[in-house]
């Protein structure tokens, strides 16, 4: 785990924050515990874009809502600026959330639609103090043009925006404070597809930009695969498989990324190509067994897999598998 | 004759016209595949099919056949005899169709009885055991005594297709059956329903607005775009040579596993 720390592999991008040992249990009433998050290490790198995809129930949302301390951490630390931010309370806690925004999955919900679209996208600004009440116009102006939006949709509400539009609304509120971090949690996928890759291309565009990171966590392997640099993919609240370098398109070893992979639906796919179909459902994340969360379902489980969890160790440079089958 | 035939179908909500000259034609065995984005009419053209079209709306033109007989004529009765018999449907969320409060077995009994009123209990009973069987649920005894929150979406969603194959029905409609779904689930119900139609040789319309899984499932794509088909076709065609920039705009905003990154 310390070498992770220490070794970097997203070029010369520097890390501007570092997950580790992440673990986030929650007490259940018939005194079980669940683990949503088991000892997550990860790095996020300035201007670049880390993914991270499972299926739902494997803790990737936890993970984010553990982050920006919607919930206490049960284990672990998140370095950020020099220090740990799981340890900030009052206004340095406050002062933190000011670098880490959020875009949310559903654009509907994520606005009060009592608000005017100008109050809504300088209202992070106006919480700080950083912007007066008669600037407000001209911000928003600005903001909204950033993300292509026409200014004149300042005096609008919400409710008469495309999802599309919405989203990008939502993309300017989390840029106005100017974060180092926009955690963007399945942020396309109410979506239509040609939408989703206007919005994609929107933050691409930005991050070139302004240099600003992005915790993008999806459900769609092909959307991860293009859009983000370093790939993380969780199943159960663990860490299968990490990649720094590669993309999981090429480079994927664990038989879980695998499953994955082959269980996506190509659009040119050829005429007599089966489907594979990983069986059965994730099993429920209370009182795990000992040994590898993915046991049950792997096509390579041996009787070691039964009897110990396997670690996630390096195949190759910036490249962490946790199989036993994998060497 | 085909067993189903739409011809210039148009619906309208109120005074207002939302779908229009819709054709397509199905035979049994056969695969047609839906897809658009929200808003474009696809739902709706099936809902039509069903004959049941929320609020307002009404078929404002054309006409539907179904074995050559037009569907726009029947009454409530004739409804109530081809609705899960002849022809039936799985939504998005077959969890939402379920009543939460009783168990799968004794709303799956209800409606085998409701449908074949001189089946008894028990005989329902197995029959419906025996379908969930058929649809590869694990232990289907125990579901039967289950709560729909105690099923996954893909379980749910599987006692779906059970309930809406229980009466071999010759057309199955399938309404966004797995965009609730996480992608290995999805590829289970997907080849569910593939298997579904070679065991019934039922016909098939999916609305769907992956066109992964179009192009994996169907025979035939429809491409709606505002309530107009903007280009249907063999599979083949409509993916590999679209002639509409709507069809091709679609096909390439898809992320391609491996395809060449937003960032390059």
């Amino acid at each position: 785990m310390n070498e992770m720390a220490q070794e970097s592999f997203a070029g010369k991008a520097p890390v501007v924050m570092q997950i580790r040992n992440l673990t986030k249990k929650f007490e259940l009433d018939n005194g079980k515990e669940l683990t949503a998050c088991d000892h997550v290490t990860l790095n996020v790198y300035q201007g670049q874009t880390l993914g991270v995809i499972g299926e739902s129930g494997c803790g990737k949302s936890t993970l984010v809502r553990t982050i920006l301390q919607i919930h206490p951490a049960t284990e672990g630390q998140v370095l950020f600026d020099g220090k740990d931010i799981l340890q900030c309370r009052g206004e340095e806690e406050r002062q933190v959330r000011r670098k880490i925004q959020m875009v949310f999955q559903d654009p509907t919900a994520a606005f009060n639609p009592k608000m005017r679209v100008k109050d809504i996208v300088t209202e992070p600004l106006r919480n700080f103090g950083l912007l007066k009440k008669e600037d407000v116009d001209a911000k928003a102006a600005e903001l909204l043009e950033m993300v292509e939006l026409p200014a004149e949709f300042k005096d609008r509400y919400p409710h008469s925006m495309s999802g599309g539009q919405r989203q990008r609304l939502g993309i300017a509120r989390a840029l106005s404070l100017e974060p180092d971090i926009i955690v963007c949690d399945e942020a396309t996928s109410a979506l239509d597809v040609s939408v989703q890759k206007n919005i994609c291309e929107l933050l691409v565009k930005l991050q070139k930009e302004k240099q600003v990171s992005y915790l993008f966590i999806a459900h769609d392997l092909g959307l991860v695969d293009l859009m983000c640099h370093q790939v993380a993919i969780m199943y159960l609240g663990n860490v299968m498989e990490w990649l720094e370098a590669g993309r999981i398109a090429f480079h994927c070893r664990h038989p879980y990324s695998q499953a994955l992979m082959d269980a996506v639906f190509k659009v040119d796919y050829h005429k007599g190509e089966k489907i594979k179909a990983l069986a059965g459902d994730v099993p429920s994340p209370v009182d795990l067994p000992q040994g590898c969360p993915f046991q049950g379902r792997c096509p390579l489980c041996q009787e070691i897999c039964h009897q110990e969890k396997p670690k996630l160790k390096k195949v190759e440079p910036g490249h962490w598998v946790a199989c036993h089958m994998v060497k | 004759m085909m067993l189903l035939d739409v011809k210039s179908l148009a619906i309208s909500y109120g005074s207002h016209r939302t779908v229009h000259d819709v054709d397509l034609a199905l035979d049994r065995g056969e695969i047609l595949a839906i897809v658009g984005e929200s808003g474009s009419g696809k739902t709706t053209v099936i809902r039509a099919i069903m004959g049941c079209l929320p609020g307002t709306g009404r078929v404002s033109g054309g006409d539907i056949l179904f074995e050559g007989k037009s569907l726009l004529q029947n009454a409530r009765e004739d409804w109530r005899k081809l609705c899960g018999q002849e022809m039936s449907m799985i939504f998005q969320d077959s969890g939402n169709m379920i009543n939460p409060i009783r168990s799968i077995g004794s709303q799956f009994v209800d409606y085998i009885v409701t449908h074949e009123p001189g089946t008894g209990k028990g005989e329902a009973w197995r029959m419906a055991a025996d379908m969930l069987k058929a649809m590869q649920l694990p232990n289907p005894e125990r579901i039967m005594e289950e709560y729909p929150f105690e099923l996954s979406g893909g379980q749910r969603q599987r006692v779906g297709i059970a309930m809406a194959m229980i009466f071999s029905p010759k057309l199955l409609l399938a309404d966004e059956p797995t965009s609730a779904l996480d992608v290995t689930t999805q590829a289970q119900i997907i080849r569910q329903i593939v298997d579904v139609r070679n065991d019934y040789n039922a016909a098939v319309i999916i609305v769907t607005h992956n066109l992964g899984v179009a192009s994996y499932i169907a025979n035939k794509i429809m491409v709606m775009q505002d309530g107009h088909v903007v280009e249907a076709g063999p599979r083949e065609q409509v993916i590999g040579h679209p002639r509409h920039e709507y069809t091709k705009l679609l096909l390439d905003s898809v992320p391609v596993i491996g395809g060449t990154c937003y960032y390059e």
